[in-house]
């Protein structure tokens, strides 16, 4: 054939042969990408989601720098058995204000998207310290050097505009406030009345997570662990069939 | 390139590459090959038909079977759902007490809620049911709430101490080392607790710590120290303990007391999984 005998030319022809390569790999990535942007059903709206207040993002940071994600994920499929044992398949939307988000495939621990309001915090504390001492056959390390780490959010207002430069909605209310609210939530004796204004009545936790004075990291990694999936009311949602 | 050129005319015809003198045949694909080739071709083509595939202005084509994760496992939960209806309807309806003798639902609910028991309970109560410090041992026969099926139920139902039930059950020991009792009361009245079942550290002070007990704790954990269920206040003579029993976890509770929590399990489980799960812890050893 003769368009095929053309080929030589590419082959002999080192700088044609990359931009042509170039070119098709390129309206690869825009067939696969590009529809994403336009598409109405991409990301499903759903009601309750908001911003991580700033001890649940410095918890998630926590999560991030100790690996958690290597053992657990975050996205319970739609299958029957883990709608079963972990609740709500989860939603896209649900991890729109993750950067990046805690997908994956890999559960050596289970699934993590759905765990809040599922144990106590005192439950949490001593898992964390010592994950044996509740579930003996677990294999998960000890965390408890998390509860000796103390925090002052003082450059946890830079964590939250660095996530509002790349579109989570933390208004100027927020950012100012950011190390207060960061403060406050591990603080049930503070006044804690503007974090609730700001991030909304019902979906906040503000309690002693560690049991201690002041905010240690085990604070804000349970604050985080404890949010975790509860902010969609799925007694009044109803899913799409078309997904 | 230089012309193909045979050697032995039994030779395939050559590509006509030529590579420092060294040529190459021009043999034909395998049949088998090329049909399988063409087959997954028109298979790929039968795929984007009958599922979900093309993208276009308010979403990807929805496939002439209509396929759709969100609906097959609805339809699946709905499906294993409605074959349980009957005997789950039957477990909503029976007497509690009725449920373990029952030759029907017995059985049922005692698997059913070992199925519950290992999604939702073992991770405080272990995965055998044998509890962990602060986390109470359900093998056994000493019970902080009762132990007959219905407050096992009632436990089960509304949890300890949560925010997220009203009928949650509530019992509040004080915190003794608040500015209540000064610490040579406390150190007794630990020795006295110690006695009650094995041996004091202190005996010496132990009758001391016995007038702290009758005046402080015996209101609640009663005057010989077996407790209380209706205050879930445990028995402190039986030598089963829930924190600890020796003397620096007893002086800690005595001193910043504690409060275990279990969620409210109504608000999460149907109301058959509740049954079926208080069934279950019912008949592994202590239920009453």
């Amino acid at each position: 054939m003769a368009i095929l005998d053309k080929h030589k030319i590419l082959e002999t022809n080192a700088t044609l042969l990359l931009v042509c390569s170039f070119l098709v790999v390129t309206i690869g990535g825009i067939v696969q990408i590009a529809p994403l942007f336009w598409l109405e059903n991409t990301i499903e709206d759903v009601e309750g989601m908001r911003p991580y207040t700033p001890l649940e993002l410095a918890g998630r940071d926590i999560y991030l720098r100790e690996g958690c994600y290597v053992c657990h994920s975050q996205m319970i499929r739609p299958m029957r058995d883990e709608v079963e044992r972990y609740g709500h398949y989860s939603l896209a939307a649900e991890s729109k204000y993750d950067h990046p988000f805690q997908w994956g495939s890999k559960r050596t621990g289970p699934d993590l998207a759905r765990v809040g309001g599922r144990y106590s915090d005192d439950w949490h504390l001593d898992h964390m310290r010592d994950p044996q001492s509740v579930v003996p056959e677990s294999v998960m390390p000890k965390y408890g050097f998390l509860e000796k780490k103390m925090l002052d959010g003082k450059y946890i207002g830079d964590l939250l505009k660095a996530n509002a430069i790349v579109g989570v909605p933390y208004t100027e209310d927020m950012l100012e406030n950011a190390q207060s609210d960061f403060l406050a939530q591990a603080d049930p004796d503070s006044d804690y009345d503007g974090l609730l204004e700001r991030y909304g009545e019902d979906s906040v936790n503000v309690r002693n997570f560690d049991g201690h004075a002041d905010v240690s990291e085990m604070d804000a990694m349970i604050a985080y662990l404890q949010m975790l999936g509860t902010l969609v009311d799925f007694s009044t949602f109803t899913p799409a069939a078309s997904r | 390139m230089s012309k193909p050129s045979k050697k032995f005319d039994s030779d395939p015809n050559t590509t006509g590459h030529v590579w420092d003198g060294i040529e190459e045949f021009d043999n034909p694909m395998p049949r088998w090959w090329l049909w399988v080739f063409y087959v997954t071709i028109i298979w790929g083509i039968g795929y984007v038909i009958a599922y979900p595939a093309w993208p276009g202005i308010n979403g990807a084509t929805k496939g002439l079977l209509g396929w759709s994760s969100r609906a097959n496992v609805a339809a699946e939960i709905q499906s294993a759902e409605d074959k349980l209806a009957p005997i789950n309807a039957k477990l909503e309806a029976a007497e509690l007490t009725q449920i373990t003798t029952d030759p029907e639902l017995g059985p049922y609910a005692v698997s059913a809620g070992g199925a519950v028991f290992k999604t939702w309970c073992a991770q405080c109560h272990g995965s055998g049911a044998a509890g962990a410090i602060g986390y109470p041992n359900l093998l056994d026969n000493d019970w902080l709430w009762g132990g007959d099926i219905e407050n096992i139920y009632a436990t089960v139902k509304h949890g300890i101490r949560n925010e997220e039930d009203d009928d949650a059950r509530y019992s509040e020991m004080p915190a003794f080392g608040d500015d209540y009792l000064e610490d040579d009361q406390i150190d007794a009245v630990v020795n006295y607790v110690m006695s009650l079942s094995g041996e004091a550290k202190d005996a010496s002070v132990v009758a001391a710590g016995a007038e702290v007990f009758a005046d402080e704790c015996s209101s609640c954990h009663m005057e010989d120290g077996t407790g209380d269920r209706a205050q879930g206040a445990p028995n402190l003579a039986d030598a089963i303990w829930l924190y600890g029993g020796d003397y620096d976890s007893i002086k800690e509770t005595v001193t910043y007391s504690r409060y275990g929590v279990m969620p409210s399990w109504g608000n999460r489980l149907t109301e058959a999984q509740v049954r079926a799960v208080s069934a279950y812890v019912h008949q592994l050893g202590g239920g009453e």
